[in-house]
């Protein structure tokens, strides 16, 4: 019986397997100061590199001067375009964007040359004393503008055009389904409600700002460290500039301050790689943070028009929907935010009649690209907002109308797509909604930190008002519309000081997100083996894909239980071999190969000996396809993930402040592979989506941007943001590894909706654009 | 110039510092204490918060020949000597609170300072001290749970004294 008690013991799930919560492999030297961001970096001799950018949106460059530059004591090297050796262009989907500008500029704060110098002031001086001579031009800026090029002009001439664009329009993407929107169709409904809104452009606002090291190799290559999103896509867009082949340029993650989509363009990688190459020495560029809002892109602005019809009841008949994006001067992710926004943009409901245009412009205005809910966040604004709007116009509660119409499991999308895994869109709602208020404010002895304008000591209470909002959204997970998305791992075991070792080794960007946590859990489940050892991300393993579209546990976290179980594969059938096991019950647990039957046959450690076992695998997830550009059908999307947000909110009404009180998440998770984590991630997903709501905003003003600071640029502290409570349902999906749910995305898609409505709720005002500024409410625009 | 001072406890000396330098790049990139981190160099972000002669200060906002003399604290010195993490760093190790990690240096002092100063403090207390250090992460639901993990801990040590 001692026997079985022991086997039990050895079968127990390791607390730091899938499902626990271990703490991060990276956490002490975090905590410590210890741990080499990109920016830390330092190599003997090395050289500050630094960019000119532009001052005007949109000009012709006559002249470039850098004699003067180079003349400056300390300065090792002044490039222009001129200096490139290879392509002049890259980009991740349409390679339009030049590595430093050609004759003309199309935004505020577009490189136009570099300097290479032994101090980062020197340098910043140098970049100063380089001679651009401009023929201004009007920027092209607004919608109107945009969409008539014959009177305003073009962004890119016709024939610069390297995609599918026509006239400013970037990408377009249309969907119709059902009967589309005719006036039969409007005609079965009983109450029609259209809206239009607005989005401001978001910042990504990661706190390490973009920076890396460019060292010359004796090859004649470079190896980067870096930050970054995805090592390979960066390798793939930087060979073909620095004129050498791949497998001469090697990146290698240097430690990520954040990214949340922001990282997934190039930024300085190109360019302190030009100037290694050139002047021989290691560059270092480290942005400063009005560099860093200049130099990546952002979230789409977005204008949008909703129209909704339902029956008497509630159910929803038809909704027409047109969402215009402004994509900034270079199409960076713009065609797949597209895509997004016509396939998600009429969120989880069931509606018969569906028409959607979706489009992305070029302009002068500040590129634009990936941000956290990539196309999904802007949609969820417009379609929550038109949901209150809806159930106002019925008299219905705004969350049994939003439930009566949820998808589920089975009902199909209006791209056609069929939903085969749960979607408990209702049941989110509702436990929502079940979840207890935060208590009412004490309007006898309130903490004026606690009320809107907090420090500010703006109110004692009076002039308060509570309001409480509900909304859902939709994300897609992975990389959608056909592309061969994939990860790839390789695991080894080993024996190291007489125990099981496991090495995991991808080139996945840990950018806090905690995937070398998740990780670790994996090949201790798979392997039953306590020790892992994550092997730092660098191009010497297959690509990972991106740290982005809530993709990366789903795609390399599957990729290593591929490599974990080739690995186990290999090592029984060792053991069969070596000692003619017949038994098909085996498995890898606490050390030991384990037979469900008879108990232990032999340790790791002693199976394994010498010679190591190292199996590398790709995951691909199942494969996509590119919606139909007309009628936008097509099975786009891997997965769909939901979240549910309530808000509740206190306004001063008089001075149009407000504070958020408390924020309350219900998100389907598939299945929690680090409870800790997922709770982490959702809690920050939510608090961008605040930062939207109510504050975080890039002022454009004709294409100049206002407030290129953390002065001007103002993300939610510790004081804006409230409590918020979580709480996870696991609802495997079918087809993804353990079931689980991508995660990082969904709450920053569906909590500022929901902030939003509170507010309406608290001050009866429309509230049509976000961020919602004092002036909306207190009228003083 | 030269400046010469104190950085955790031991003396440190930059030559050939321009004058325009801050405390923090002379930490950084002139001293091997990269630790303070630099987000933003306007004194916005916090994350270059350091004691200043016990004082936390900005790093980013302070001249380095301002420190001339005088005694300095980053967040590599709240570590014991043997190398052990200090309550603090260890609560935001097991609260969660540390994702990409970018902002966790200055609130680590920023958390050391408030809880030196008040060991209880409630969450509005808490959430006053840190409003000057900006996360992007966590949305500080689990720094707050580390500093009231740090706080706990604290006063349980100084009960069993």
């Amino acid at each position: 019986m001692q026997g079985q008690k022991n086997l039990q013991k050895i079968h127990q799930a390791s607390k730091d397997g899938v499902g626990g919560s271990p703490l991060r492999p990276d956490g002490t030297l975090k905590v410590k100061g210890e741990f080499a961001y990109s920016s830390d970096l330092w190599h003997e001799d090395m050289l500050w590199g630094t960019a000119l950018r532009s001052p005007h949106p949109r000009a012709t460059i006559l002249s470039v001067d850098v004699s003067e530059a180079l003349a400056v004591p300390g300065v090792y090297a002044v490039l222009t375009h001129e200096d490139i050796p290879g392509e002049k262009y890259y980009g991740l989907e349409i390679a339009d964007q030049p590595a430093l500008a050609i004759d003309k500029v199309r935004y505020h704060g577009e490189a136009i040359a570099l300097v290479a110098a032994d101090h980062p002031e020197t340098a910043r001086r140098a970049v100063k004393k380089i001679r651009v001579e401009y023929e201004v031009l009007t920027p092209i800026t607004t919608e109107e503008q945009c969409l008539d090029p014959e009177t305003h002009g073009y962004v890119h001439e016709p024939h610069e055009y390297k995609s599918h664009a026509y006239g400013n329009v970037c990408h377009e993407q249309k969907l119709v389904s059902g009967l589309g929107v005719t006036d039969e169709v409007r005609a079965l409904a009983d109450v029609i409600v259209t809206g239009e809104y607005e989005v401001g452009m978001q910042d990504q606002a990661f706190l390490g700002p973009e920076s890396g090291l460019a060292v010359p190799a004796e090859d004649g290559g470079v190896d980067l460290y870096v930050a970054t999103q995805w090592l390979h896509v960066d390798r793939q867009q930087m060979a073909p500039v620095l004129d050498l082949p791949l497998e001469k340029v090697r990146l290698t993650l240097a430690g990520v301050g954040g990214a949340f989509g922001g990282r997934e363009d190039l930024s300085m990688q190109i360019h302190a790689c030009l100037l290694a190459l050139r002047t021989g020495r290691p560059v270092k560029i480290v942005y400063a943070r009005d560099e860093s809002f200049f130099g990546h892109v952002h979230r789409h602005p977005a204008r949008m028009r909703y129209e909704h019809g339902a029956t008497r009841d509630g159910k929803l008949v038809f909704a027409d929907c047109r969402i215009v994006l402004d994509g900034g001067a270079y199409a960076s992710a713009s065609p797949a935010v597209v895509g997004n926004a016509a396939s998600l943009g009429h969120g989880p409901y069931v509606i018969p009649n569906v028409r959607m245009h979706a489009i992305a412009l070029y302009s002068n205005n500040p590129s634009c690209g990936a941000m956290r809910g990539f196309g999904a966040v802007q949609a969820a604004f417009g379609y929550e907002s038109q949901m209150d709007r809806l159930a106002e116009a019925l008299g219905m509660d705004p969350v049994e109308l939003r439930q009566l119409n949820a998808v589920t499991q089975g009902d199909r999308m209006p791209t056609g797509q069929e939903i085969d895994a749960p979607a408990p869109v209702a049941e989110l709602l509702q436990r929502v909604k079940d979840m207890p208020l935060p208590p009412p404010l004490d309007p006898e002895h309130p903490d004026v930190r606690t009320l809107p304008g907090a420090l500010s000591n703006t109110s004692h209470g009076e002039g308060i008002v509570r309001g409480v909002g509900y909304s859902v959204g939709i994300k897609n997970v992975g990389f959608s519309e056909g592309f061969d998305d994939y990860s790839t791992a390789r695991v080894r075991l080993e024996v190291i000081g007489g125990e099981p070792v496991a090495m995991v080794h991808t080139a996945m960007a840990e950018v806090g997100q905690g995937g070398v946590t998740v990780h670790a859990q994996i090949a201790r489940t798979e392997l039953g083996v306590e020790q892992v050892t994550i092997h730092p991300a660098n191009t010497e393993v297959g690509s990972a894909g991106s740290t982005s579209a809530s993709r990366q546990t789903y795609m390399t976290g599957g990729a290593v239980k591929l490599a974990a179980e080739a690995v186990r594969h290999e090592l029984l059938e060792r053991g069969r071999h070596r000692y003619g096991w017949t038994r098909d019950d085996l498995s890898l647990a606490g050390g030991k190969v384990v037979s469900a039957s008879a108990g232990v046959l032999i340790a790791i450690v002693d199976l394994l000996g010498d010679d190591a076992i190292e199996q590398t695998r790709e995951h691909h997830h199942r494969p996509t396809v590119p919606f139909d550009k007309e009628t936008g059908q097509g099975f786009g999307h891997v997965q769909y993930t939901f979240c549910a947000n309530r808000a509740v909110v206190d306004v001063d009404v008089e001075l149009g402040l407000v504070k958020v009180v408390e924020l309350t998440a219900v998100q389907d998770v598939g299945k929690a592979l680090n409870p800790l984590s997922v709770v982490g991630q959702i809690q920050g997903g939510c608090t961008q989506a605040l930062g939207l709501a109510v504050m975080e905003e890039i002022v454009v003003k004709d294409g100049k941007v206002r407030n290129a600071s953390f002065t001007d640029y103002l993300i939610p502290t510790i004081l804006d943001t409230p409590p918020i409570p979580v709480q996870l349902l696991e609802l495997p999906d079918p087809h993804a590894p353990y079931g689980l749910r991508g995660v990082g995305e969904a709450p920053t898609v569906s909590a500022t909706p929901s902030i939003v409505a509170a507010i309406r709720q608290a001050t009866g005002k429309a509230l049509t654009r976000i961020p919602v500024r004092p002036e909306h409410l207190t009228d003083t625009l | 110039m030269r400046v010469t001072f104190s950085a955790n406890g031991k003396p440190v000396e930059a030559d050939d510092v321009w004058e325009g330098e801050s405390l923090l790049y002379v930490l950084r990139e002139r001293v091997g204490l990269p630790g303070s981190k630099n987000a933003c160099e306007q004194g916005e972000c916090g994350s270059c918060t350091v004691y200043l002669d016990g004082v936390p200060v900005c790093a980013c906002l302070v001249a380095a020949g301002q420190v001339q003399g005088r005694e300095v604290r980053t967040v590599e010195g709240l570590a014991g000597p043997d190398g052990e993490l200090g309550v603090v760093q260890q609560a935001f190790v097991d609260a969660g609170a540390v994702q990409c990690g970018f902002c966790t240096p200055g609130l680590l002092v920023q958390t050391d300072a408030l809880l030196a100063a008040d060991p209880q403090p409630s969450d509005t207390d808490i959430r006053e001290a840190l409003s000057g250090n900006l996360c992007r992460c966590t949305g500080y639901e689990k720094i707050m749970d580390a500093v009231r993990l740090a706080s706990a801990r604290t006063c349980a040590r100084g009960a069993e004294k």
